[in-house]
């Protein structure tokens, strides 16, 4: 009981801190990607390629003064962001990312708690989720933030509903509501995971639609549309709070794209079994960008890649070596493939962002309830009829 | 471990019942009863209806506090004024209720005794495979009848709400 505890506690630990770590690089990336897309470098100054530029984002953003405009409703005025950022961090205690590994002795899930009802956990948490955004706009006494609030909560609601729609198909075919056992169920190869075992490409890009507007990106950013809103709901908040906001996004972000992982994609299991060498592709990729980043520092394009580059070139061959350990394999393959899915389906939240003009606010809702919806009910139908004629 | 939480959550449930009654502001009110909502969750896990807590947060604590703040947000509705209280309510108020819940947890207790399942007629347990197994299997009927009668409360509210054409 007492090992059970501190075990727990470790794990809590890390799980909070890697989250962290990835919720403020999440943003760099964001930001990179975007610029590239744009042809522009993105953030270059603050350490070599702007990989400190969180650090800095995040002394910037404690420092600034937190300012309480005089015509707020106090109390939910504060309590807004902290509920939209324990919302969205609570999800992923739930997310399970590798399966039983064995650490000195102790056996542990790379989970924090596995719960029998998860996805519906996650599903109820989310929904919890739209009070942060929602008081935040009204307790503002801004019509800016009312708006947007409004405009959130209703976006959030519409979507809810082909959301959870889409969630139904693959839970039919892998009958269960543990995240865990979810993910066993679609062990082996490529062909086990839903999305191609029972025919999910519907209900998972309905998935993915319905979760780029749950958690308010672009093209379905309405609830804070510059050129209309101001910054919307979030305009009276300065400092920690806007950044409670920010972050809160940022965690929806990787929650859904958790969920896409394992509802869809397998989670943590590799495309083909380890008997056939799935276990050498992460060693083959790191190995191939470092000797990549070495040969580019010693033939450096400009004067400043001879000092940048092989540093790198060396952390990335280290790491390929780091997958080869026996002992470290058993965790970190599984982590690896369920890093590699999570991310790109995040890459994708990126991309489309930077390709994709914002919707119209009519055109949005018109969308969720015409279009989305009746194809998620037909897709939900479809399946089970399929499942109750071939079982 | 399960007394100190059912305690500390009923509790919740409690003080955040009689909050929305006492607050003057709609909005105050309607997070008091999402309050209610969630914390009466918890007490369903406690019971180890999992699926039923799951779906009180998604369906009353999500989906219909949601609207009920939404309305409440749109409609821009202000505080409450204080209206003039009767001689009688005053005097009456605070016995009548006392011996209402007296009487309540008087005939509770004589039905169901201490060590009492919680079922709903001839049902017991609450994970998402007893109750999907129940709704489809002994409760079909009423099952479909109230999808239809939602159906039609449906219709009936967007003939009401349509504009009439010209």
């Amino acid at each position: 009981m007492d090992s059970f505890i501190v075990i727990s506690l470790i794990k809590i630990f890390v799980v909070f801190g890697a989250l962290m770590t990835i919720l403020a690089y999440l943003q760099w990336v964001e930001r990179k990607v975007i610029a590239h897309i744009q042809v522009r470098p993105g953030p270059y100054r603050v350490g070599p390629h702007g990989l400190l530029q969180p650090l800095a984002d995040v002394i910037k953003l404690i420092t600034k003064e937190d300012l309480v405009p005089p015509y707020v409703n106090k109390v939910l005025y504060l309590a807004a962001p902290f509920l939209a950022i324990t919302m969205a961090l609570l999800s992923i205690s739930v997310i399970p990312f590798g399966p039983k590994i064995q650490v000195a002795g102790y056996q542990t899930w790379m989970q924090l708690t596995d719960l029998n009802f998860g996805v519906l956990f996650i599903l109820g948490i989310s929904s919890m989720g739209v009070y942060g955004i929602a008081l935040a706009g009204w307790s503002s006494n801004n019509k800016y933030a009312l708006l947007g609030g409004l405009r959130s909560s209703a976006q959030m609601i519409s979507y809810e509903l082909p959301l959870s729609l889409a969630i139904a198909a693959p839970l039919l075919i892998s009958n269960t509501l543990s995240l865990r056992k979810l993910v066993e169920t679609q062990d082996g190869w490529l062909w086990n995971w839903n999305l191609f075992h029972g025919f999910q490409y519907v209900s998972f890009v309905i998935f993915i639609i319905a979760a780029f507007a749950e958690t308010n990106r672009v093209p379905f950013d309405l609830p804070e549309a510059e050129n209309e809103l101001v910054a919307g709901f979030h305009t009276e908040y300065s400092s920690m709070k806007f950044a409670s906001f920010f972050m809160a996004e940022y965690a929806n972000m990787i929650t859904v794209s958790c969920m896409a992982v394992l509802l869809f994609l397998g989670g943590w299991v590799a495309p083909w079994p380890a008997a056939y060498g799935s276990g050498y592709v992460p060693v083959v990729i790191f190995a191939v960008a470092g000797v990549i980043t070495i040969w580019r520092g010693l033939n450096p394009r400009r004067k400043r890649d001879r000092y940048t580059f092989p540093p790198f070139g060396v952390v990335f061959l280290i790491v390929a070596a780091v997958f080869l350990v026996p002992l470290l394999q058993s965790a970190l393959l599984p982590l690896f493939w369920f890093c590699a899915k999570t991310g790109a389906i995040l890459f994708l939240f990126i991309w489309i962002r930077g390709t994709l003009p914002r919707f119209r606010y009519d055109q949005l809702m018109g969308f969720a309830w015409k279009v989305l919806f009746p194809v998620a009910m037909l897709n939900l139908l479809a399946t089970g009829l399929a499942i109750a004629v071939f079982s | 471990m399960e007394l100190i939480l059912f305690l500390v959550f009923a509790g919740i449930a409690v003080v955040a019942a009689i909050n929305v009654v006492v607050q003057r502001h709609p909005i105050s009110s309607a997070v008091s009863l999402i309050a209610v909502m969630g914390s009466l969750a918890v007490l369903y896990l406690l019971l180890g209806a999992e699926f039923i807590a799951a779906a009180q947060v998604i369906v009353y604590a999500g989906a219909i506090m949601v609207l009920f703040v939404f309305v409440i947000m749109l409609l821009n509705a202000g505080g409450e004024t204080k209206a003039g209280r009767s001689f009688v309510a005053s005097l009456l108020g605070v016995p009548v209720l006392v011996a209402l819940l007296a009487l309540l947890a008087f005939f509770t207790a004589r039905i169901y005794p201490r060590d009492t399942e919680v079922h709903f007629g001839g049902f017991r347990g609450g994970t998402a495979q007893s109750v999907g197994r129940a709704l489809f299997t002994t409760y079909l009927l009423p099952f479909e009848i109230t999808s239809i009668l939602i159906l039609i409360a449906i219709v009936g509210a967007i003939v009401l709400a349509r504009k009439e054409l010209e």
